[in-house]
Order: structure tokens, then C-alpha cells, then sequence
């Protein structure tokens, strides 16, 4: 193993690997987040915290890593080009190992003026995938960007995302590639609800063998209610809710939408699970964390393995 | 070129209300081409100005000139006994000319009559977009002539994001998601294959970053 991570254990185990993810609060107190922890703990192998997604301001993703660390759990830092040059970047990542974090996102972020602050400015130093180089380096070479030797280098499961819904579709394999050639180790995708062109995209991946090169994650987010479906298709770019979905959600009582939106999450997963190059899932139930385990058990995905022996 | 927009009248009157002699001048090339601070722009805000004096019953002398460029001194002869008898100049310029004046004139109060936006093209007639933020090391050579610093709104080097969406930009269904065309134009160029060259992290001190920025020219 490269590093200590039981994401990257449990991946090359070859068995599906389960992810999952968590919002820290707007608040200096962390006990949401440690509830939203232990809530899910034991039916995921890693969770992700995330980096004050879609430009609002929240706890810092490293500190609430921290909290799911102390809980033994092995998180994921989400970390974004967005608001951190390659210094306070490099500095994060050295005080994330630090605490003995293992795995880290590599992303660029929502633009800021999605988020609580339009008026920001906003950094973009390095781009995600130089990030996702930049981990790499200080890794491998025990390097800082600047050259300079790291005494102890910080040891990282290095990730990063895909979004195969985003346009243009023809350079999203390419895309894919050149994350590979950066030293992505790990991908979690964007949400999939039109899992035909999801399966069209990871063809593609694998005429190239890339699926041999990287363990792609799906991204599953059960859909609470016909709302939120016409919410993300109409309001999210880069977000591929289908026609066919919409209906299925709004086939049934309002009162019922949510139990299909899980059905369908849970039916997403049986289907990708057929997928060729599909190393596992990462569960982005969104401020609905009480209803991983479940679909982490109707899928099949449960318990999740022990890797003490 | 150099685009600005002019201020709102209100904020350039509040700046400009207590003196009692003020000369408009103008600035006859760039920002005269975005119909906002040539000299002409400088004759109607002049008795805009005016109008609002009188209605105030502010005594307040105004006149207004122009140059063809308000960042070079040689243009500047013919108008200086004016702007040296001036109580205070309202500069139709860029800051660029802004500072060149009230460097050139010590004593003399020199106020921003615009806001300088941007440098970029002109599309169609009264259609004025950004192209290029001065990063100092251009890379238009590998992007195939499609700017990332200044028309990705992350200035992304290995774009685009996951919010490109029917070749427009996450944050706005207006604007055109620059690695969108970053691929079209590679692809029109046969290039497509140059997408998977990684950028490198990019030197920002070039940039503003590096401080302000000059070069001379030994031979002058």
C-alpha cells in the first residue's frame, strides 16, 4: 500500500468500495457533523467532508476531517482551488496528514458566485488537476511545488472528480486521462441518474483501459422528491436528470416520492454494479444521511469489510 | 483595447460638487471607441454637469477638452496652460490616464469619471467583451487562441469544469464556457489530440501577483 488509507485498501482488495459524504455545519460547532459520523460509520469504508461546497461558507473541511478521525473514522478531504493559494494549500495538506488523514479530493469548486459571498475574489492558483499533481509530488518526491525538500512527506490516496454528464461529451474520457496522468489514483463521479450515458462514458474508459489505471466511484444522490429532481435538472449545470425519472417521481403520491427516490438510487447501483470498471460508490445523500445504511444494505453493499486480517 | 464604462452621474457629481472651476477632459482613443470617455463623451457630460450646477444653484465653472491619449506626455502640450489654470480635472481616461495626470499635475485634484472594466475586443457595433487580464505569459499558442485566464470564470488551464453545460459557463447561461471553445477550436485546428497535454502550474508572478509590473527599452 502507498498510504494508510482504508479507502485504497479496500479498493485493492478488489471488493466495491462504499463513500459517502457529509456537509460540515455554519456553525463553530461540530456536533452535527460528528452525528452525521457515527450515523453512517459503519456502512461506508471512508467519508468525505466536504470544502465549503457550493461557495458557502462552513466549518472547514480539515477540522471536521478531524472530528470523523477521533471517531476512527478514515475521511476524505474535499479541498478546492477556489479560496486557497498553492501555499495555504500545501500548508492545509501537511497539517491534514498531520492528524493522519489519508485521502484527499482534489477539486476546483462551485464558482463563488453561487454562494453566500458574490462579492469575493477568488484564487484559482493552481487548477485541480495541478492540485491533484501537486499532492502527488509532495508524496512521491517528498517535494513542496517550490522545489524545497518536505522532511516528512505527507502520504495521500490522491482523488479526484469526473463529471461524465458535463459538456463537451467528447473530451470527458480525455478528460478522464489526463487526471490519470497526473497521479488522480481515485475518481468519485457526479451524480448519475441517466445511467445510459453514464455506461456509454465508461465504455469509452475502458477502450482505453483506463479502468485499469483508476478506481472510478459512482455517484449515487437519492432524489427526496419530484422537486428536487426538476430543482437539479433545471438549477445545477452539468447535472443530466432525465425526462424518464421525472415522470417515475412524480408517477406516485408526493408522499411516496421519496421511498422512489431511494428505490431508484438502490437500482442504480444493482445496474452499475453489472458495469465493467466500476470500483465502487460514493453515496452523496445530501442533508439525508440517515438514509445511507439503508441503501447501502438494500444494495447488497453491506456489511462492508474488515480489514484487521 | 482598453474598455471602461462610465461612472454613475450621481457618484461622479458627489466627487466633483465643492469646487468651483472643473475642466472634463476627454481621452480620444480607447475608451472614446467604447463611447464613453472621448472627448465628445466629455463635451455632454460637461453640460450634463452644468444643468445639474444650475439646478443646485452651485456656482461651478466647467469647460471640457480632450486629448488623444491621456498616458503619454507629448499629448498633452497643446492643453497645458488649460489644465495648469484648472482647480480640479475630471479625467475621462482609464486609470491609466487617471494616474499619468495627476502624476503629471501635483497640485491638481484629478477624479475617475470611469470605470476602467477591462481589455477586449469589440464584437459587433456597441458590443464590448473581455479577452485578455495582462497575465504577462501568454498561452494562447496551446489553448488554440481562446484565453483561459480571462474567459474561464476559474481561469481553469486544464478545463473545462464540471459545469460546462451546452457550451456555456456555470455561472451564467450568457456567457460561453471558454474551454468549450478551447475544444472546438483545437478540433477545427486538428489538434484535438493536444487537449491531453497537462498545463503546468502556472507562474503567477508575471501577473499582478508579482507587483507592479514595467519594462524598459535600453536603445531610447
Amino acid at each position: 500500500m502507498l498510504t494508510e488509507s482504508k479507502l485504497e485498501k479496500v479498493l485493492k482488495s478488489g471488493q466495491f468500495a462504499v463513500t459517502s459524504e457529509c456537509g460540515p455545519p455554519r456553525s463553530s460547532d461540530a456536533q452535527g457533523i460528528i452525528k452525521k459520523g457515527k450515523m453512517i460509520m459503519n456502512h461506508v469504508d471512508s467519508i468525505n467532508i466536504t470544502d465549503n461546497q457550493t461557495s458557502v461558507t462552513r466549518l472547514c473541511s480539515l477540522a471536521a476531517c478531524v472530528h470523523l478521525k477521533q471517531l476512527g473514522l478514515d475521511p476524505v478531504l474535499q479541498m478546492v482551488v477556489r479560496d486557497r493559494n498553492r501555499i495555504a494549500l500545501q500548508s492545509d495538506l501537511l497539517g491534514a496528514a498531520s492528524f493522519g488523514i489519508n485521502n484527499v479530493l482534489c477539486l476546483s469548486g462551485d464558482h463563488q458566485s453561487f454562494g453566500d459571498s458574490t462579492e469575493a475574489q477568488n484564487v484559482f492558483d493552481l487548477d485541480s488537476m495541478q492540485l491533484v499533481q501537486a499532492v502527488r509530488y509532495m508524496r512521491d518526491e517528498g517535494k513542496f511545488l517550490s522545489g524545497d525538500e518536505i522532511k516528512v512527506p505527507p502520504r495521500f490516496f490522491v482523488g479526484a472528480a469526473a463529471n461524465p454528464f458535463a459538456d463537451p461529451f467528447k473530451i470527458r474520457v480525455p478528460r478522464l486521462a489526463k487526471k490519470i496522468a497526473c497521479g488522480a489514483e481515485f475518481i468519485q463521479t457526479q451524480c448519475i441518474y441517466n445511467i445510459p450515458k453514464f455506461e456509454k462514458w465508461m465504455e469509452g474508459v475502458r477502450e482505453r483501459g483506463l479502468h485499469e489505471k483508476i478506481y472510478i466511484l459512482a455517484g449515487i444522490t437519492p432524489m427526496r422528491s419530484l422537486g428536487m429532481a426538476k430543482y437539479l435538472r433545471k438549477a445545477v449545470p452539468g447535472m443530466d436528470v432525465p425526462e424518464e425519472l421525472i415522470e417515475r417521481l412524480g408517477g406516485v403520491e408526493k408522499n411516496k416520492q421519496a421511498a422512489e427516490g431511494i428505490k431508484f438510487a438502490i437500482e442504480t447501483i444493482q445496474r452499475l454494479k453489472e458495469v465493467e470498471g466500476v470500483a465502487g460508490f460514493h453515496i452523496m445523500a445530501i442533508e439525508w444521511e440517515e438514509k445511507v445504511p439503508e441503501i447501502v444494505e438494500e444494495s447488497g453493499l453491506y456489511p462492508r469489510p474488515s480489514l484487521e486480517d | 483595447m482598453i474598455v471602461g464604462e462610465q461612472k454613475p452621474f450621481e457618484e461622479i457629481w458627489e466627487m466633483i460638487k465643492d469646487h468651483r472651476q472643473l475642466t472634463v477632459f476627454g481621452c480620444n482613443t480607447c475608451v472614446a471607441v467604447c463611447h464613453q470617455g472621448g472627448n465628445k463623451e466629455a463635451e455632454i457630460l460637461a453640460s450634463l454637469l452644468r444643468m445639474k450646477a444650475t439646478q443646485e444653484s452651485i456656482e461651478l465653472d466647467i469647460s471640457d477638452s480632450g486629448i488623444e491619449r491621456q498616458c503619454e506626455h507629448e499629448f498633452f502640450d497643446s492643453k497645458q496652460d488649460m489644465l495648469e489654470k484648472s482647480e480640479a480635472v475630471l479625467s475621462l481616461a482609464c486609470g491609466i490616464g487617471v494616474q499619468f495626470m495627476a502624476a503629471k499635475y501635483p497640485q491638481t485634484p484629478v477624479y475617475p469619471g470611469l470605470n476602467t472594466t477591462f481589455l477586449g475586443d469589440v464584437p459587433a457595433k456597441g458590443h464590448y467583451v473581455e479577452k485578455c487580464q495582462a497575465c504577462g505569459d501568454c498561452v494562447l499558442g496551446v489553448t488554440g487562441g481562446v484565453c483561459p485566464v480571462s474567459r474561464c470564470c476559474k481561469r481553469l488551464f486544464n478545463g473545462p469544469c464540471g459545469g460546462s453545460s451546452d457550451g456555456k459557463c456555470e455561472i451564467s447561461k450568457e456567457l460561453d464556457c471558454a474551454w468549450q471553445l478551447v475544444v472546438d477550436r483545437l478540433e477545427a485546428l486538428g489538434r484535438l489530440d493536444d487537449y491531453e497535454k497537462v498545463a503546468p502550474v502556472k507562474d503567477w508572478s508575471k501577473d499582478r501577483a508579482g507587483g507592479p509590473r514595467s519594462f524598459k527599452l535600453e536603445d531610447f
